[in-house]
């Protein structure tokens, strides 16, 4: 184990343990009670909040944060429940710079908002570090629901409909419930298995049954679960990753970002994943950025995300960006990669500058190259295993606002289904607003609204 | 620079700055680091009669109400006079004024309310060289169930009788220090000075309970599991104090007797705003009770330079500015006609100033599209709840409107002229007397 981040070619150990550990310590440490009351008194009590209406699960943020403020956080966590089951994973992982904080009016007012989401962290830790849990489940009402997927969007979903009385059953594919909460959300924003454990405590409502190993498309048929439920729910995600289609990409060393995120996820010894000295990493998201933080952090020497556009057009937030500056991360712009250079191995990348020009991105008329002994593709996920009955909108399943699908009683939200940002939190709103909508629709006295066609959504 | 030394009741201090008789001046070691630090005078922590000193209890004295960030904005108390024998603080007192000749030294007293007793008290204080003494005629709590402190403070007749007695037997000045707690202030003080007072001192603290613990069901300060009330102190009582200090400055029965404002002071500004109202120096206890005796250079500077500023020479100068314009409501101008004002330019949008005028007032802001926040002329009574509630400061003013034109809420024209409830139409007094 005499590695270190100079060690050429990929490496396992780069960094000692304990370096490894403060590296991945949580980001934002949680609030202590005092910490926490000093910033909910920052908080305005706004009328009508621009920050309510930021937020994609509408919790009602004043409220909590004076409930917070006057010493009583659990009712302040049942306030961020009520609407979003997963309050915990989104204190964490939502990008509040563009969302909540973003609109909050001392952010307008002075650059500095009130740290929301620290303090929902706070409240929603508060109650979930006691025994049981806060929901009670309405009476049996004999109902059967499939909730294909157990990621944000189907276990808010499940939760909704176990609430209401109905019995759900979760499908998923992977190994561990969770969905990216569990494989893909970085690790320094997540500690402490805190996926598992809020899906733990998610289930303590009672009457969700979970069946992991269990893939829609490959041994689970969207026909028979219809037959055999009440309502479907798909939240699918988005499981495939685009090609990168150039000269070199299927050279060793060419990874998937979101594989190598999963794999640093489930990682048991930190000290036994491997990592280049040089990193390159493709695209400008948010996992373009935790790829590249990530193996930064892992004790790669020279890490560099390259992006074929301006700053600002990348998904990432600026905030995201900064992150990743701070880390010693080059972010490159302007620039695509045109060839990957290796034998049997990556050495190199070649990029080409662009510009933006009057019918889009064009080339500049020059190249460059840097490094390489891994390379992480990050540019972009896609719907796969998506059942060929679905009408598809770009890319993803048509649904309408209650998260309809084209199929009579198949109902679908996530990332796997149109509108809406690809965010965990967005997930879970549309999970929820679907599981009210299979609500209201079962107990609209239909026996099976499979049978009930609606209007001006029928199957293609 | 502005002259803060200033003269109150012949005794001289560099500052109008001293400590109120509290813990702060309950010893020669605290005395002697305050003046270290700067402070002008200090009224020594009362002295009782000679015998066994009184107990207090051993368990928490004080309560205390807070702020953001756990400031503290109010202290409640439920100490009694010193607990120290009376020869011990003597003699300190002696030891400190011969080592502070320039610095302020009074020393507060409360002995049962009969001749003999301040006859026995009052040589054994003028022997120390202190500048005055002080009667502590305002402890609300645990004294008065004796029959002194607020019990004698609250008897105009007593006040004047043991104010008699004091001067009839000393020939040190004589503050009297008055009790809130009381209905109208303008009584006691006028028992004092009727009983011969130098000045008076106010306020003592405010009897009060600050809390009360939800899950022993007992008020705070708990002393195994019971409470009692105490006396109320700190930023919290200071408009109370202000008032008391201005209700005596314009009384016309108490007129030139000199006052020194107590409660709240914590800043140079309160200082300030008491001297305006009629005081002519200040007594702090509980700001350095939270701070330490640090603050008095921030008081310093900062009245210093708002003297400067406002071209001030004297401590003189700035006592009693503000009390010819302290009147009664009836003498207001009716005249005057304000409408709030938004400053879209500083308006963050936050609506507080909607929900308190909707909710609770005149419903007169709009919410425009936009999120914009504007005053319904037609509806606003000018009642300032808005501006009070706007986090932003100068976001929304009250504007005056010109004589002439026409407060669209009531269709009429603003007149120039002062017009006063006296004179108003709506008066009964005023019809009866046509
Ligand atoms: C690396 C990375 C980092 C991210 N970081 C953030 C962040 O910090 N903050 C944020 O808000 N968002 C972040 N996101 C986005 C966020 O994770 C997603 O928007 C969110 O997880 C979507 O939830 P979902 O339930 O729709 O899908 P997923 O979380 O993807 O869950 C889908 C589930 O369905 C299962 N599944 C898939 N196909 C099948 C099938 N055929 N049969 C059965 N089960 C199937 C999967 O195993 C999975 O458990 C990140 C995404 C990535 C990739
Ligand atoms: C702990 C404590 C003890 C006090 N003891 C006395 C006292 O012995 N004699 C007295 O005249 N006032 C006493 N006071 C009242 C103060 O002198 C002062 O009048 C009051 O606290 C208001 O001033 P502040 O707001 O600056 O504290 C005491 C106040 C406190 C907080
Ligand atoms: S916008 Fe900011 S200040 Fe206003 S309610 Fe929301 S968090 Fe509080
Ligand atoms: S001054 Fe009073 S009435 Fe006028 S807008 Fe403000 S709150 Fe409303
Ligand atoms: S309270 Fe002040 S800042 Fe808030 S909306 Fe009203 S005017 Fe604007």
């Amino acid at each position: 184990m005499a590695n270190n981040p100079f060690t050429p070619g990929i490496a396992a150990g780069r960094l000692p343990s304990g370096a490894l550990d403060r590296n991945f310590a949580d980001l934002h440490p949680p609030f202590d009670r005092h910490e926490a009351l000093v910033a909910a008194d920052r908080c305005y009590f706004c009328h009508d909040a621009p920050c309510v209406t930021a937020c994609p699960t509408t919790i009602d943020i004043p409220l909590f944060i004076r409930q917070i403020a006057t010493g009583t956080p659990e009712a302040a966590a049942r306030t961020i429940f009520d609407q979003n089951i997963l309050g915990g994973m989104c204190a964490r992982a939502c990008p509040t710079e563009t969302l909540c904080e973003e609109a909050c009016v001392r952010e307008v007012a002075e650059g500095r908002p009130v740290e929301i989401g620290r303090l929902q962290r706070f409240a929603t830790d508060t109650m979930m570090a006691r025994d049981g849990h806060p929901y009670a489940r309405a009476d049996q009402t004999g109902k059967r629901i499939a909730v294909v997927g157990a990621g944000p969007a189907g276990l808010a979903c499940a939760h909704r409909l176990a609430m209401h009385g109905h019995e759900v059953v979760v499908f998923d594919s992977r190994q561990r419930p969770g969905g990216l909460n569990e494989y893909g959300i970085a690790s320094y924003k997540t500690v402490d298995e805190f996926a598992q454990a809020e899906v733990e405590w998610l289930l303590g409502i009672g009457g969700i049954k979970v069946a992991q190993d269990t893939r829609l498309s490959d041994g689970l048929d969207l026909e028979a679960l219809i037959g055999d439920h009440d309502a479907v729910f798909l939240g699918i995600g988005l499981a495939g990753v685009n090609a990168l289609r150039i000269e070199g990409a299927d050279l060793q060393g060419v990874d998937d970002a979101v594989a190598f995120i999963a794999n640093l996820r489930q990682a048991e010894d930190l000290s036994s994943l491997a990592i280049g000295r040089n990193v390159v990493v493709v695209g400008g998201g948010m996992t373009a950025i935790d790829a590249a933080v990530q193996s930064r952090l892992l004790g790669a020497e020279n890490v560099a995300i390259v992006y074929r556009r301006g700053r600002d057009r990348m998904t990432a937030s600026r905030y995201e960006q900064d992150l990743a500056a701070s880390k010693g991360v080059r972010i490159v712009t302007h620039a695509r990669p045109v060839r990957v250079i290796g034998d049997g191995t990556v050495q190199e990348v070649e990029f080409e500058y662009t510009r933006d020009g009057a019918s889009g991105l064009e080339d500049a008329g020059e190249t460059f190259r840097l490094a390489a002994d891994q390379v992480f593709k990050a540019i972009g996920q896609t719907l796969e295993g998506a059942p060929d009955a679905l009408q598809i909108e770009g890319g993803k399943i048509k649904v309408d606002e209650s998260g309809r699908t084209s199929i009579p009683g198949v109902w679908a939200g996530g990332d796997c289904a149109s509108g809406g940002d690809d965010l965990t939190v967005t997930a879970v709103a549309e999970g929820r607003d679907a599981a009210e909508d299979i609500h209201n629709a079962i107990l609209a006295g239909k026996e099976n609204v499979n049978e009930t066609p609606r209007p001006g959504n029928e199957p293609g | 620079m502005a002259n803060l030394a200033c003269e109150f009741v012949g005794i001289r201090s560099p500052n109008p700055f001293w400590l109120a008789s509290a813990p702060p001046t309950d010893k020669e070691y605290n005395v002697r680091r305050a003046f270290e630090a700067g402070w002008g005078g200090v009224v020594w922590k009362t002295l009782g009669e000679e015998g066994p000193p009184i107990v207090n209890v051993n368990g928490p004295r004080y309560g205390a109400v807070w702020g953001a960030d756990r400031r503290l904005l109010g202290l409640n108390n439920i100490e009694l006079i010193t607990d120290r024998p009376l020869e011990t603080n003597l003699q300190e007192i002696k030891t400190v004024k011969r080592d502070y000749p320039d610095r302020a030294v009074v020393v507060s007293l409360m002995v049962p309310c009969v001749e003999d007793a301040w006859k026995a008290i009052l040589p054994l204080v003028e022997d120390t060289g202190a500048d005055g003494i002080e009667l502590n005629f305002g402890c609300p709590h645990g004294m008065s169930e004796r029959g002194m402190g607020s019990a004698v403070g609250q008897v105009p007749d007593y006040i004047e009788m043991v104010t008699r007695w004091c001067k009839q037997n000393t020939r040190m000045p004589v503050i009297v220090k008055l009790t809130p707690n009381i209905t109208d202030i303008r009584y006691p003080a006028r028992a004092s000075k009727a009983g011969g007072a130098d000045a008076v001192s106010l306020i003592n603290t405010v009897s009060s309970i600050t809390s009360v613990n939800l899950d022993t069901y007992s008020p705070e300060p708990s002393i195994d599991g019971k409470g009692t009330h105490g006396g109320f102190c700190g930023p919290a009582v200071k408009p109370i104090a202000l008032n008391m200090v201005a209700q005596i400055a314009r009384d016309p029965e108490s007129e030139g007797l000199p006052i020194s404002g107590i409660g709240g002071v914590t800043t140079w500004r309160d200082a300030a705003e008491f001297l305006t109202l009629g005081a002519g120096n200040v007594q702090v206890c509980t700001a350095v009770m939270t701070y330490g005796f640090k603050i008095v250079q921030e008081m310093i500077s900062g009245l210093g330079d708002w003297m400067d500023e406002k071209g001030h020479a004297s401590v003189d100068d700035v006592v009693g500015r503000a009390v010819p314009n302290f009147t009664d409501w009836q003498y207001l101008n009716l005249n005057y006609v304000t409408k709030a004002r938004i400053d879209q330019d500083l308006c963050i949008g936050c609506g507080r100033c909607f929900a308190a005028c909707e909710d609770t007032s005149h419903q007169a802001i709009a919410i425009n599209p936009g999120r914009k926040f504007e005053v319904i002329d037609e509806e606003c009574v000018a009642c300032n709840l808005c501006v009070n509630v706007c986090p932003v400061e100068d976001c929304i003013t009250m504007e005056e409107l010109a004589p002439g034109v026409v407060d669209p809420r009531t269709g009429q024209e603003v007149v120039a002229d002062y017009g006063n409830w006296t004179t108003h139409p709506n008066n009964p007094g005023t019809c009866a007397a046509e």
